[in-house]
């Protein structure tokens, strides 16, 4: 009999052909007479198209065609949706510009595409791409979210920049909350903007049939389903069976490939014009310019207490900068993302939260690793950790004066946790990071003349997305279940399409688990099939640590039919009542007896039904299933943080880094890990060494290459020490919640707090450079002299 | 203009008459069909594009084919043995999950191959400096150092 695979340490299904050059990126296809793509991107971030001279480009070596804004108009290619509809205070529709593919008559920040121009080889479409002549009227520019509203409009229309204002919470009852408070903390800051830098930079590649009027797109995409349902009904006019979008191996997309993206339309739309595959792929400086990028909010917090550290109320109020257009979700993030996370782990009554969304001449900006959900635990947790320190109380303390102890529990802001065990994953990061060894290491830091800081964060997040009356509610204009099919084959081996995408997610293996586990087959029996929408019946993607709690789910769902169904067969077949058959790994069995037939010839029976119920039971054994969830899943955690600064650089290094968290049942604990530690990183690359920044005069993004936008590399951090504990998600049958984002949710406010506290701060801005850090050295007479 | 190129790439000579501008990296991805050496920036950074030289690990986008004439190529397609077993580093890699887009893994493992022909038994510092030149955006590097560190030790310094 096999060995339960729930919780065990599989090696991963998708290893061999990524360690052998076997894998097959976009980039990798090559489809025979593709043509190639370079795109003219507008070099300012505001200007008006005067007029655009194609005629050297046009005889330039290899040119077969170029493309404007006009001739997209005129073909009436639409422009990108937004999926998310947002209503502000006043009940409002939020306001959505026009974001066409090619500009039309305007560019609105630096890489805004402004032609296409396709050719035999890459090198003659670069070449020419150069030619293109654009004679521009520069415009004033805007790229900071605080100065947005009295900035030059970046749409006709949006006078004030102002895309929405939004609220949630009760704002009466928070003024009352702080009017008796006996301490009110507050903090201002800015989540810094980032730049998701998927190693993997985007691709596709379009391709147009004659024969059938059909389109073949393969896309670095974490959703092949959405891309094609936003490009055919929004954009394109196009029915969905006459397209098949592909999204072979992803190289990483941290939210980044989610959405559906200018070129991705542009190469599908020229495919069909040139009847020639068309091929693009983006340069990383073009990655750094069109890729959505994270975060950018503006925010002022404040807690209210009574005299022991009991949260009375939370006021927030931020400001979120979208960019020059709304990307696919990107109205979601910094509201439905951000604001119903606010009550974090803790009891807090009361809790209001404002949210004024900005156009700005930047890069859209949308969901990143943890989408809304790092920007509310970071108010949170540095408002928690500021407030113990100004009480003089514990940091941990605070929180468990503060925690949440009965489930199900109702948050002041929309959301009903399930289940939770916040006290169990602090206790263990206590112990873990032997907090209580700390006072020790501090003076030895002292000693050696530096300074030593440790710092929480006890983040909450909002997984499993999302239960699709609830979301609709909210103004999503899309379901999010999740699809799944589980096909028996005649022998007894099983391949499962799912409409979750696995872009380093490991789902090749971790889905495997489950299917082979709760079939009883060896794992080798099953193959996972995801990222092409004429396999895989229909799909959601991945984002959100939703794979596991919604495509896992549908693939139970689906299993639990096949099983129901094997039963009636193995009835049949045993001449017993199907109420007397059990299935037991692997083994359809009459209770009490030693009478059973195992999976393998229940399945050929249903393919060679020669002895079979064909008065009661369709031949096959084939099942699928659509979950759509009944609840988040809130996965939790603790995170402790320990730095040592020194005094002369003010370089920060973290000398210990312990994370534990809670994401219910777990199904393989090394994939887990590994999506802990990237969290982390990325958390950390927030918190240390990631700034994205825009030139203030010109709108330019001086951070736009590996060479000034640094990406934290293997010396920067340290190895982790990450560990979980169980509290099973009440609501699905696996008990799972999901953990590709807690990482990077809760890591940036527990290293900032470890920074502020062993500099006696309140508040270090993000990106914690050596350079920032050490002014505040000097502030603090903390340097040596 | 085109010029010609000789050279051998895992064991095999292979020539091509390219332009004078064509990279390394696209010779081998474009001309070879050899698609496991990934393009993952412009600048020389992330190092996605690593493979061996004359036994050397390099950047193969920062040099261009021609100057590759005569050399020794080996790419990750030509690290594990001819029946298709992982070499030890490899095989390192996916025991201690090394990886996992892996879109950096064949530059990972290529650089990895390099440092640990003269690094036996390195310390978890060693490592992470051999690493400055390879970003991973996925594993936040624990696991990474983690398969150099063994997968070095089972090579015993020899390739």
């Amino acid at each position: 009999m096999n060995a339960p695979l729930i919780g065990a340490r599989v090696e991963r299904k998708e290893d061999y052909r990524f360690l052998t050059g076997a894998g097959q990126y976009t980039d990798d296809v090559q489809i025979a007479n593709q043509a190639h793509a370079a795109f003219v991107r507008s070099p300012h971030a505001h200007a008006k198209i005067r007029k655009i001279k194609l005629d050297k480009a046009l005889k330039a070596p290899g040119v077969l065609k170029i493309f404007v804004g006009q001739d997209l108009a005129d073909a009436k290619v639409g422009g990108l949706p937004c999926g998310w509809l947002i209503t502000d205070v006043a009940g409002q529709p939020m306001k959505e510009p026009p974001h066409p593919c090619l500009a039309q008559g305007k560019v609105r920040h630096v890489g805004d595409q402004v032609a296409v121009v396709i050719a035999e080889t890459l090198a003659q479409a670069r070449d020419a791409a150069e030619l293109v002549d654009v004679d521009y009227e520069v415009l004033p520019s805007n790229t900071d979210a605080a100065k947005a509203r009295k900035a030059p409009p970046v749409h006709d229309g949006v006078a004030d920049n102002t895309c929405y204002v939004w609220a949630l919470g009760d704002k009466n009852g928070c003024d009352a909350a702080f009017a008796k408070a006996a301490h009110v903390t507050k903090l201002e800051f800015i989540n810094n903007r980032l730049v998701p830098n998927a190693i993997e930079p985007r691709a596709a590649i379009g391709g147009y049939n004659r024969a059938d009027s059909s389109y073949t797109l393969y896309v670095a995409s974490q959703n092949p389903h959405v891309e094609r349902l936003l490009m055919t009904a929004f954009v394109l006019g196009l029915p969905e069976h006459k397209v098949r979008v592909i999204a072979p191996d992803v190289g990483g997309g941290f939210g980044s490939k989610i959405f559906l993206y200018p070129e991705d339309v542009v190469v599908t739309w020229a495919a069909k014009q040139l009847n020639r595959p068309v091929k693009w792929t983006a340069e990383r400086s073009e990655s750094f310019l069109t890729d959505a990028h994270g975060r950018d909010h503006v925010t002022v917090a404040e807690l209210a207490m009574d005299k022991d550290g009991k949260f009375l109320g939370m006021r927030v109020k931020t400001t979120a900068n979208m960019g020059a257009y709304l990307s696919t979700f990107a109205s979601c993030v910094p509201t439905i993302l951000y604001a119903t996370l606010l009550a974090g782990q803790y009891t807090t009554p009361v809790i209001h939260c404002e949210v004024t969304a900005v156009f700005t001449n930047t890069t859209p900006v949308d969901a990143y690793r943890g989408a809304g959900r790092p920007e509310a635990t970071y108010v949170v947790e540095r408002l928690v950790e500021t407030a113990a320190r100004e009480m003089k109380l514990d940091p941990a303390e605070i929180r468990r004066r503060n925690f949440i102890r009965s489930f199900p529990y109702q948050t002041p802001v929309a959301l009903q946790y399930d289940t939770g065990n916040y006290d169990a994953t602090l206790d263990a990061a206590v112990k873990m990071a032997d907090v209580a060894g700390f006072a020790k290491r501090k003076e030895e830091s002292a000693r050696k003349g530096k300074l030593r800081g440790l710092g929480y964060a006890a983040y909450i997040e909002a997984c499993g997305i999302a239960p699709s009356a609830v979301a609709g509610s909210l103004g999503a204009r899309a379901g999010l279940f999740e699809a799944g099919e589980v096909r028996v084959h005649p022998t007894g081996s099983v391949t499962v399409f799912t409409g979750s995408h696995s872009h380093g997610q490991g789902h090749e293996t971790t889905f495997a688990q489950v299917v082979a586990d709760r079939l009883g087959i060896p794992i080798e029996n099953v193959d996972i099939v995801h990222g092409d929408t004429s396999k895989v019946l229909f799909g959601m993607g991945t984002y959100g640590s939703r794979s596991i709690a919604v495509g896992g789910t549908a693939i139970v769902k689906a299993l639990d039919k096949v099983i129901a169904k094997g039963k009636k067969i193995a009835a049949h077949l045993l001449e017993a009542s199907e109420a007397d058959i059990e299935y037991d790994r692997g083994e359809f069995k009459v209770a009490g007896t030693d009478k059973k037939k195992m999976f393998g010839e229940v399945a050929f029976a249903a393919y060679v039904p020669h002895n079979y119920p064909h008065d009661k039971l369709e031949p096959g054994l084939n099942e699928n299933a659509f979950y759509d969830p009944a609840n988040f899943t809130f996965p939790a955690g603790t995170y402790v943080c320990e730095v040592e600064i020194d005094r002369d650089t003010g370089a920060v290094k973290i000398e210990r880094f312990t994370a534990v968290d809670d994401f219910g049942r777990i199904i393989n604990p090394m994939i887990v890990e590994g999506q802990v530690h990237g969290g982390l990183v990325q958390g950390i690359g927030q918190a240390l060494t990631e700034g994205c920044r825009y030139d203030p005069e010109n709108g330019q993004l001086v951070t736009g290459s590996y060479m000034d936008y640094c990406m934290p590399r293997a010396d920067d951090v340290p190895s982790f020490k990450v560990d979980t504990r169980e509290t099973p998600c009440t609501h699905n049958p696996l008990g799972v919640k999901g953990c590709g984002e807690a990482g990077a949710i809760g890591s940036p406010a527990a290293l900032m707090n470890a920074i502020t506290d062993a500099l006696g701060v309140k508040d270090v801005a993000m990106h914690a450079t050596a350079q920032t850090v050490w002014k505040h050295l000097q502030e603090k007479n903390h340097a040596r002299v | 203009m085109t010029i010609k190129v000789s050279m051998k790439v895992n064991g095999k000579p292979v020539s091509a008459d390219v332009e004078a501008r064509t990279l390394l990296v696209t010779y081998i991805r474009e001309h070879l069909r050899l698609t496991g050496t990934h393009v993952g920036c412009d600048t020389a950074q992330c190092g996605a594009c690593t493979v061996m030289m004359n036994g050397k690990a390099i950047k193969s986008c920062s040099i261009v084919a021609m100057q590759a004439e005569g050399a020794d190529l080996l790419t990750i397609e030509g690290v594990a043995k001819p029946d298709g077993t992982l070499h030890p580093m490899q095989a390192a890699f996916k025991e201690n999950h090394g990886l996992q887009c892996g879109f950096c893994t064949p530059g990972m493992v290529m650089n990895a191959l390099d440092f640990a022909k003269s690094h036996p038994n390195p310390s978890e510092q060693e490592v992470r400096e051999a690493l400055e030149g390879n970003l991973c955006r996925c594993t936040g590097y624990h696991n990474i150092v983690k398969s150099i560190m063994a997968g070095a030790k089972a090579m015993g310094g020899k390739l």
